[in-house]
C-alpha cells in the first residue's frame, strides 16, 4: 500500500535495475573478458615456441651482433645485440626529429601558399600536394633513392654550394663546426648567460603572475642570453669554434657532416610526403578562422603579413595542433619504410637481428615497444603544447 | 563629374555613381552622395538593400567595380598607399564586434597603434586605458574577449576603432546582434562619440537613435538610395511610398 505512494522514493532498488551496480558489473564482465583472450593467446604463442625449441628470454642480447651498420653511433660488428638495436634506435630518432622539423616548415610554407591571391603560388602548391598525398610513400622513397640520389653525379663532378655543401650520388657532404680549445671560454659564457637567463625568467613569471597580465615570460630571459652569449662571443680570445669543410682526400670528401644517400632519400621522401599533409591541416585551419577576423584586422590597418602572423596564426594553431600531432606520428612510424633502401633504422635493424638469431617474439615485442615508447613521447609533448595554447583566451 | 570637384570643399566622403557586383548580382547601382565633416548619417532599409555593402566600400573593405570615392581627399583606387592611409582615417564597427578572442581587451586597442602607427608600448596602453575608461570598460582590460558581455565587446571594439584616432567611423548594425538589454549601452556610447564631433556613418535598425542623433537619414532599397532628408522630415513626411512602407512596418513594433 504505502509503496504505491509518491513519496516512497526510499525504496530499495534490486541490484539488476541499479544502474550503478550495472555499471560496475558491466566492466568487470569486459575485464575478464579481456584478461580471458589475453591468456589463451599467451598460452597458445608459449606452446608454439615450445614447439621450435625455443623459450622467452633476452639472454641473446649480450652476444656478439657480428653484422655491421653502415651508419649511426658509435658500433662496431663484434659489439652486442643490444648495442646493434640501440644504434637503430638513434637512427629512427633522428630521422624523425630532422623530418618532423622540414616537414612542419615545408607544410606551413605550402598551406599559406595554398591560400595565396597570387593564381600561380596558389596553383603550385595545389599541385606539389595533391601529387605528394596521393602516391604511395614507399614508392615516393624508392624514387628518391634510385632515380634522384643514385642518379647524382659522381664524386668529382659534386654539385657544390657556398663552397662548403657537397653533393654527389655517395652523399650529402655539408661543413661541420668543430670546438676549439676556446670553446670552454664561451661555454662558460654561454652557462653564465643561461643562469642570468633562468633568474630573469623566474623574476618575470613571478611578476606576470601578481599583476595577473598575460605575457611572454621570456621576454627579458631570452634577450639576456643572447646578449650574453654574442658579447661572450667577442670576449672569447679565439674564435669557439671553425667551420671544418668536407675536402677531397682521394677518392672520397673526408670532414665535414655525413649524410648518406640512403638518409638523404628516407628524409626527403618523409618530408615530401608528410609536408602535403601538414600543408592541408596548415590551410583548413587557417580557414577556420572567422572571416570576420581577417576584416577586422584590415580594417585597424594591419597588413596582409601582419594579420597573418598576429590575428590569423595564433587562432589557426588551435585547430591545427591535434591533426598536427597525427601527422607527426604518421612520419615517426613511416620511417620504418627505412628497410627498403636499407637505412639501417630501428625497424631494419631488429629484422637482421630476428634473421640471425630466430628470436622473433623479443625482437618484435622490443621494435614494437619501441615504437610506442617514442611516439607516446611526442604525443605527451604535443598534448602540453595544445593545453598551453588553448588555456590562453577561453 | 564636374559636380564631384564643387563638393569636395566642405565634403570629408564624396560617392560619385558608385557601383558594384558580386559576380552577377548587381548590389550597389549607382549611389552619389557626400557626407560633410562631422555630419552623423544614418543608413537604413530593409535587409538586403545594400546598405552594409555601401558602408564598406567607404574602408574599402568592399571593392567597387564603377564610379569614384573619395575619402577626405584621397580617392580608393588600388594604390596600396592609399589603402593605408584610408584604414587609418576611417574606424570601423562590425555586428559581430570581431575581436580578437585570443588578445585581452586592453592588446585588441593597443595592437593597431602598435603595429601600424608604430607606437611605443607603454605609450600605446595608456591612450588604450584612457578610451577605455572613455566607453566604460577600463576595469575589463585585462580579461579577453569571452570574459565579458556582448554590449562590453561591442564597446571594446568601438574604443579598438578609436585607437587609430580616425577622422571617420563606420557603424554597420552596431547593436543587431546585442541582447536588448544591452543595446543601449552601446547606443549611449555612440551618442557620446556624436556629440564629440565624430563624422559618422551608422547603419542601424534603431530609429529612435536615429531620430535622436542624425543630421541626415537615408533610406536605400535594392541598391540604390531612394530617399534622403533630415530626420524630422524623413519619419513624418516622407515622399517615396517605399519609404512610408518601411518605415510603417520598423515603428509598429
Amino acid at each position: 500500500m504505502e509503496n504505491n505512494s509518491p513519496n516512497s522514493v526510499s525504496e530499495k532498488i534490486p541490484f539488476w535495475r541499479d544502474v550503478r551496480v550495472l555499471r560496475v558489473l558491466f566492466q568487470v564482465i569486459f575485464l575478464i573478458g579481456i584478461l580471458l583472450l589475453a591468456g589463451i593467446l599467451y598460452m597458445n604463442m608459449l606452446r608454439g615456441l615450445r614447439g621450435l625449441g625455443l623459450t622467452l628470454n633476452l639472454d641473446f642480447l649480450n652476444d656478439e651482433a657480428g653484422f655491421g651498420i653502415a651508419e649511426g653511433i658509435a658500433y662496431e660488428p663484434s659489439d652486442t645485440y643490444l648495442r646493434a638495436f640501440w644504434v637503430g634506435v638513434v637512427n629512427t630518432i633522428r630521422v624523425s626529429i630532422i623530418g618532423i622539423a622540414c616537414a612542419t616548415i615545408l607544410g606551413l610554407v605550402v598551406g599559406i601558399a595554398r591560400l595565396s591571391s597570387n593564381w600561380l603560388v596558389r596553383n603550385i602548391a595545389a599541385i606539389y600536394v595533391e601529387c605528394f598525398r596521393n602516391i604511395p610513400l614507399l614508392l615516393q622513397i624508392l624514387f628518391w633513392y634510385t632515380a634522384v640520389i643514385l642518379q647524382l653525379p659522381s664524386v668529382r663532378q659534386s654539385f657544390t654550394f657556398f663552397g662548403g655543401v657537397f653533393i654527389n650520388q655517395r652523399g650529402v657532404y655539408l661543413p661541420e663546426p668543430q670546438p676549439t680549445s676556446d670553446m670552454n671560454i664561451w661555454l662558460g659564457y654561454l652557462a653564465g648567460g643561461f643562469i642570468l637567463g633562468l633568474i630573469l625568467y623566474l623574476v618575470r613569471l613571478r611578476k606576470l603572475r601578481q599583476l595577473e597580465q598575460p605575457g611572454f615570460p621570456a621576454k627579458w630571459a631570452l634577450p639576456a642570453f643572447l646578449l650574453v652569449a654574442f658579447v661572450g662571443w667577442f670576449l672569447t680570445p679565439g674564435k669557439p669554434f671553425t667551420w671544418e669543410l668536407p675536402a677531397l682526400r682521394g677518392f672520397n670528401f673526408a670532414g665535414g657532416i655525413y649524410l648518406s644517400p640512403e638518409f638523404s632519400a628516407l628524409l626527403v621522401g618523409l618530408v615530401m610526403y608528410t609536408g602535403a599533409f601538414i600543408a592541408e591541416v596548415v590551410r583548413s585551419g587557417i580557414q577556420s578562422v572567422a572571416k570576420g577576423q581577417r576584416e577586422a584586422a584590415k580594417a585597424i590597418g594591419l597588413n596582409e603579413f601582419q594579420t597573418l602572423r598576429l590575428i590569423v596564426l595564433p587562432q589557426a594553431l588551435r585547430v591545427i595542433a591535434p591533426p598536427l600531432t597525427s601527422q607527426y606520428l604518421n612520419l615517426t612510424k613511416n620511417s620504418s619504410l627505412a628497410v627498403a633502401i636499407g637505412f639501417p633504422d630501428l625497424f631494419n635493424v631488429g629484422n637482421t637481428m630476428m634473421n640471425q638469431t630466430g628470436q622473433s617474439i623479443p625482437i618484435f615485442g622490443m621494435i614494437m615497444m619501441s615504437y610506442l615508447i617514442i611516439s607516446l613521447t611526442t604525443s605527451a609533448y604535443m598534448n602540453w603544447y595544445n593545453r598551453r595554447i588553448n588555456r590562453i583566451g577561453r | 563629374m564636374a559636380d564631384l570637384e564643387n563638393t569636395t570643399d566642405d565634403s570629408i566622403i564624396v560617392c560619385d555613381d558608385v557601383h558594384k557586383w558580386f559576380d552577377d548580382f548587381h548590389v550597389l547601382k549607382g549611389i552619389t552622395t557626400a557626407f560633410k565633416k562631422g555630419e552623423k548619417a544614418v543608413i537604413c532599409g530593409p535587409s538586403g538593400s545594400g546598405k552594409s555593402t555601401f558602408i564598406r566600400t567607404i574602408n574599402r573593405l568592399e571593392i567597387h567595380q564603377r564610379g569614384r570615392i573619395i575619402v577626405d581627399g584621397i580617392e580608393l583606387s588600388d594604390d596600396l598607399r592609399n589603402i593605408d592611409r584610408i584604414r587609418q582615417e576611417v574606424g570601423m564597427v562590425f555586428q559581430q564586434f570581431n575581436l580578437f578572442p585570443h588578445l585581452t581587451v586592453l592588446q585588441n586597442v593597443t595592437l593597431s597603434p602598435i603595429w601600424v602607427k608604430k607606437l611605443a608600448k607603454g605609450e600605446a596602453e595608456s591612450e588604450a586605458l584612457a578610451l577605455l575608461e572613455r566607453v566604460g570598460i577600463e576595469e575589463h582590460a585585462h580579461k579577453f574577449p569571452a570574459q565579458i558581455s556582448g554590449g562590453q565587446q561591442q564597446r571594446v571594439a568601438i574604443a579598438r576603432a578609436l585607437a587609430m584616432q580616425p577622422k571617420i567611423m563606420l557603424f554597420d548594425e552596431p547593436t543587431s546582434a546585442l541582447d536588448p538589454e544591452m543595446i543601449n549601452e552601446v547606443l549611449d556610447v555612440m551618442r557620446e562619440l556624436a556629440a564629440s564631433g565624430m563624422t559618422m556613418l551608422v547603419v542601424t535598425h534603431e530609429m529612435g537613435f536615429a531620430r535622436e542623433v542624425a543630421d541626415r537619414i537615408i533610406f536605400m532599397d535594392e541598391g540604390a538610395i531612394v530617399e534622403e532628408a533630415a530626420p524630422d522630415i524623413f519619419f513624418d513626411n516622407p515622399q517615396n511610398e517605399r519609404t512610408r512602407l518601411f518605415i510603417s512596418q520598423t515603428l509598429q513594433h
